[in-house]
């Protein structure tokens, strides 16, 4: 008896052991991008960095926006991120609504898609892409790289929002049909409400995804002026790279900031969705 | 619109849910009869249907369907950027290249020594950390909202971080090394042998979140009075793992390992940032081969054909794979 509480304590204490080390594993970058971005130059070049910086300093901030145009990138990020977001849920809303609630052959061919899409090739898409968009004259601009992102974020949005939708006792739909009501009443004035919040959590993902993406915005966007958050970072690496560290993480620490807050917001909501596909799956 | 109050115990056959359904969170409980039952709007819905779906249907057609089929048909054409002549079809000469392409092939094998090399230990430490965020740990809770942190970056920051990380001088690794005394360290991301498994060991880092949250969702849907009942018979930690976890977590294992691999082969921002494919094209993923010859040297054509035989190439090893383990499912 008492060895075997022994050995349970000490599997115990390991399993703590083990968890330490994956904490250590999962955040030590980001400690380490953080205390990059608040050294001053003197220490980044020495050959003894620190965990710790002697000499903490925002230079580092200030050098950042003064040598890429870090606002207007900053605003066009926002800018694509919350129209794409908000188009997203507006659009699929009412499919998720169909989906949940009618099985046609039209469902399941959505409901294909939508796993398709997890797959999705996207080297075999951007090409085409960049020619269809190039024919609408929508190359290099914002609303082109929304109209993607909203596209891409479809699916996604789709799924969580049926769950959602589901959710809704039926009784409530059928009550307001008895009392006359037509489709689109019932959508929007009983069922919109009640999803309401889920539809918020939906959002702000489609939010994240957008704010967060870098392979089209790279391919679609060509001028600096135009240019999303992720493609200016990469203008701080350059062709010398190691130069300006300080700047750099700077920056990149700035520009995870919404999405960790956001994150952080609806990260419930999102592991929780997820485990439901994942469990359904 | 006379019948909507009769519930006829047949169902329609389009109906969403079967009697037999497991409740999901949300559904009435079975015992209240349906209403909607026989429907005799249902045609109207239908059309009501269409119209909730069009809004987000065109584009999906547009931008999303139609460029999938546009581009296998590029393929099959010299497509190329800023050129004056029309595009001409030239069947299967990109593929016939594409064979002797040798550049071509060593980066396909990069791509598949990368997702293999990433979507493995993905998982082996993924389940790990689910199977320790699933006990009664402390510190629990503050454990998993930390350990989902790298899935909220973006993927050029984690990069960018990655390289603060490997630097040759200013960055920690090398310091932690100097400090050990293993010697002076090394540049880890421009060093012949060590770049590919230094962009593997990022890889591995930014995908462990979705992995683990997909694993902990499927061990919370393990039955616990399973595992109470197998401890009481005396069956060791690994027996247990073996014979009540896996059973239950395998389907959701098998998913979340199938849709890594995808991802991993479709992944371009973190090698983008950390190599640019270098050195001397160790790290040049397919996807990175494939965006420089469409958009830097615009061979849309060319570029086209290998996307198609990289999508061919993966779908036939997903393929095998999902039904390999679907099968060894059944005989177990």
């Amino acid at each position: 008896m008492i060895r075997a509480g022994r050995a349970a304590r000490a599997g115990r204490a390991g399993q703590y052991l083990a968890l330490l080390g994956y904490l250590v594993f999962l955040a030590f970058p980001f400690v380490w991008l953080l205390s990059t971005a608040v050294k001053p130059a003197r220490e980044l070049g020495s050959l003894h960095p620190s965990w710790i910086p002697r000499d903490p300093t925002f230079a580092n901030f200030r050098q950042a926006f003064a040598e890429q145009p870090l606002l207007q990138a900053a605003a066009n990020s926002l800018l694509v991120a919350v129209s794409a977001a908000l188009i997203c849920v507006v659009i699929a809303t009412p499919v998720a609504y169909a989906l949940a609630r009618h099985r046609t052959r039209l469902s399941t061919a959505a409901t294909g898609w939508v796993v398709v899409s997890q797959a999705f090739p996207f080297v075999l898409v951007i090409i085409p892409l960049f020619l269809i968009l190039r024919n609408l004259r929508l190359i290099n601009t914002l609303s082109g790289l929304i109209m993607v992102y909203v596209v891409w974020a479809l699916p996604f949005a789709i799924w969580m929002l049926v769950g959602f939708v589901r959710a809704v006792p039926r009784e409530l739909e059928e009550a307001a049909a008895v009392d006359g009501a037509g489709r689109a009443r019932v959508l929007f004035s009983v069922v919109a409400p009640l999803i309401a919040p889920g539809a918020a959590a939906t959002a702000l993902f489609a939010f994240i995804t957008a704010w967060n993406e870098f392979f089209f915005a790279l391919v679609l966007l060509k001028t600096p002026e135009k240019q999303t958050l992720p493609v200016v970072l990469t203008h701080f690496l350059g062709a010398e790279g190691v130069a300006d560290l300080g700047p750099l993480a700077a920056a990149a620490f700035l520009a995870t900031i919404p999405s960790l807050v956001i994150f952080a917001v609806i990260q419930k909501r999102i592991t929780g969705g997820m485990a439901e596909g994942a469990v359904k799956a | 619109m006379t019948s909507v109050s009769t519930a006829p115990p047949s169902r329609e056959p389009g109906e969403p849910r079967k009697p037999g359904d497991p409740g999901e969170p949300g559904e009435r409980p079975p015992a209240r009869p349906r209403r909607t039952g026989g429907r005799p709007r249902g045609k109207i819905l239908d059309h009501g249907a269409w119209f909730l779906v069009l809004p987000a249907l065109i584009p999906i057609l547009v931008l999303s369907v139609g460029p999938l089929l546009y581009g296998i048909s590029l393929a099959f054409t010299d497509s190329q950027a800023g050129r004056t002549t029309p595009t001409q079809w030239i069947g299967t000469l990109n593929f016939r290249d594409l064979l002797h392409d040798t550049l071509f092939w060593d980066s396909f094998g990069i791509g598949l020594l990368w997702a293999v090399g990433v979507t493995v230990p993905q998982f082996l430490l993924a389940l790990g950390l689910a199977l320790l965020l699933n006990q009664e740990l402390r510190f629990r809770r503050f454990a998993r909202a930390l350990a989902i942190i790298p899935w909220a970056m973006p993927e050029v920051v984690v990069g960018i971080m990655w390289r603060l990380v490997y630097n040759a001088d200013a960055g920690i690794l090398n310091e932690t090394i100097r400090d050990l005394g293993l010697g002076d360290g090394r540049d880890w991301l421009t060093g012949l042998a060590t770049a590919l498994p230094a962009v593997i060991v990022v890889g591995v880092w930014a995908g462990m979140p979705q992995t683990t949250v997909a694993l902990l969702a499927g061990l919370q849907n393990t039955r616990r009075e399973l595992h109470e009942a197998a401890a009481l018979d005396g069956a060791g930690a690994w027996r247990r793992f073996r014979t009540v976890t896996w059973p239950a977590l395998r389907p959701v294992a098998l998913a979340i390992t199938a849709l890594n691999f995808i991802w991993n082969v479709n992944a371009f921002a973190l090698v983008y940032v950390l190599t640019a494919g270098g050195p001397g094209g160790r790290t040049r993923l397919p996807m990175l081969f494939a965006y420089e010859e469409a958009f830097r040297y615009g061979q849309f054509g060319y570029a086209a054909a290998m996307s198609c035989v990289m999508v061919a190439v993966i779908s036939v090893l997903l393929a095998l794979y999902l039904v390999g383990r679907l099968g060894g499912g059944d005989d177990q």
